[in-house]
């Protein structure tokens, strides 16, 4: 049955170190919807979609996934999630290609090469596809990893700083695949310091301080 | 889409990692020149009695073997920590300890498996017997993949730490004592005409034992690690 998708944060609260970063918040994220966390450096952006992750423990409150705690969901919350953090995830070794394919076949689903090139066009990378990924751009690279997004099916997007090192044809792609994305009924949580418009869509702002 | 099975998920990780080795062969092959290069000190240094190698043949070869795995450790998990891909394995909804045993599976073949190949020429110059060489191969064969197991728990609890490479050693030689003691003791036990198959057995215990719990234990260190 195809259930209603809800991410849910009711009362969190996240220390870094000994420092009380945020506390008492609360917000719910709802299928198609999309929402800017937004901050100064260091108020707490990245620990908080660590914490929707699951990495970091939050010291009060809980992050529900369709009404239920997501340390209970386990790997089912997981398979229906995608993060992509600072980190590109992606090895020098390998050719963009192969990359996809191990990111891909870690998450636990195979992509054929085929697929894996028609994505990595998509992305902006053609004739790039077999090349290693030592040297290609940091902009490139970025896309490189951004392409994961395409592979896999997950519903919730947690993206941070998605748009560092992109040009701005990359970032209007990332707006049109935010788009598609939030059209097929998925949701998406970011940070980023630059504009980021998705046209038709009411982009919803998390302020911490 | 197809999902994979759990072996699938393991036959994949060791394809990576040993993929990723194939493009940086420069890794593989120092542990192997440190473990041929430090085993050819001691007739160097002790002098040619062929009596005195034979004796001490056994116990070079496998400190040399303790000492070759303990520095390609910290290299087990790093890399994948630094550029974030060990984040996503840990998002992946799959069996983390699966993964684990895949990367430990892969640094074995990687950084002991060449040892237990070349032992046997490095052996020769201790003037070692045919019987004592295949003991030797067979100790080795079920000792260095404790070394790597034991060592993966450390390199997972020290991932991050500023001098993590001295501290994995520190952590994990102690309790490579027991591999040492019984793998140097079946040779040893050649070579006083008496069976290895004791110490061999035990050996083969240890690696059951730690082919059951340390993939678990290490995935549950580098949760630690993380957060």
């Amino acid at each position: 049955m195809q259930q209603a998708f809800k991410l849910e944060v009711v009362d969190l609260a996240c220390e870094r170190g000994d420092l009380r970063l945020f506390s008492g918040l609360s917000f719910e994220l709802a299928a198609g919807e999309l929402m800017q966390v937004q901050g100064e450096n260091g108020s707490g952006k990245t620990t908080l979609l660590r914490t929707l992750c699951g990495f970091v423990q939050p010291i009060e409150g809980k992050v529900l996934w369709s009404g239920q705690d997501i340390g209970e969901w386990d790997d089912n919350y997981h398979a229906q999630m995608c993060y992509l953090g600072h980190l590109n995830a992606i090895k020098d070794e390998l050719s963009a290609i192969e990359n996809l394919q191990m990111s891909a076949g870690l998450a636990g689903f195979s992509v054929s090469e085929s697929d894996a090139i028609t994505v990595l066009r998509r992305m902006g990378l053609r004739r790039k596809e077999h090349l290693p990924v030592r040297v290609l751009s940091q902009g490139q690279r970025r896309r490189v990893a951004l392409s994961r997004l395409l592979v896999g099916d997950s519903k919730l997007w947690i993206l941070d700083e998605p748009l560092t090192a992109l040009d701005v044809g990359a970032v209007g792609l990332m707006q049109e695949l935010i788009g598609e994305h939030l059209s097929n009924g998925g949701m998406v949580i970011f940070t980023t310091h630059q504009p980021l418009q998705v046209a038709g869509v009411q982009t919803r702002q998390l302020a911490l301080s | 889409m197809n999902k994979l099975s759990l072996f699938g998920l393991l036959g994949l990780v060791i394809r990576r990692d040993l993929l990723l080795a194939m493009r940086r062969r420069a890794d593989v092959l120092t542990t192997l020149i440190f473990f041929v290069m430090v085993v050819s000190l001691f007739p160097l240094g002790v002098g040619p009695e062929p009596d005195m190698l034979r004796k001490m043949a056994a116990g070079v070869l496998w400190v040399a073997a303790l000492l070759a795995s303990m520095l390609s450790l910290p290299r087990m998990f790093s890399a994948d920590y630094l550029d974030g891909t060990l984040e996503q394995m840990m998002l992946a909804p799959q069996s983390l300890t699966m993964m684990v045993l895949g990367k430990i599976i892969a640094h074995w073949m990687l950084s002991g498996l060449p040892l237990v190949l070349i032992a046997p020429v490095l052996g020769l110059q201790f003037d070692m017997s045919v019987q004592a060489l295949w003991v030797l191969m067979l100790a080795l064969l079920l000792g260095t993949p404790v070394l790597s197991m034991i060592g993966a728990i450390g390199a997972a609890l020290t991932l991050g730490l500023r001098g993590g490479g001295v501290l994995v050693s520190l952590l994990v030689l102690p309790l490579c004592i027991p591999v040492l003691i019984f793998g140097a003791g079946a040779v040893e036990a050649v070579n006083s005409g008496m069976d290895a198959i004791s110490n061999l057995s035990l050996l083969g215990a240890f690696l059951l034992f730690a082919l059951v719990f340390t993939p678990f234990v290490a995935a549950q260190a580098l949760r630690i690690s993380m957060e």
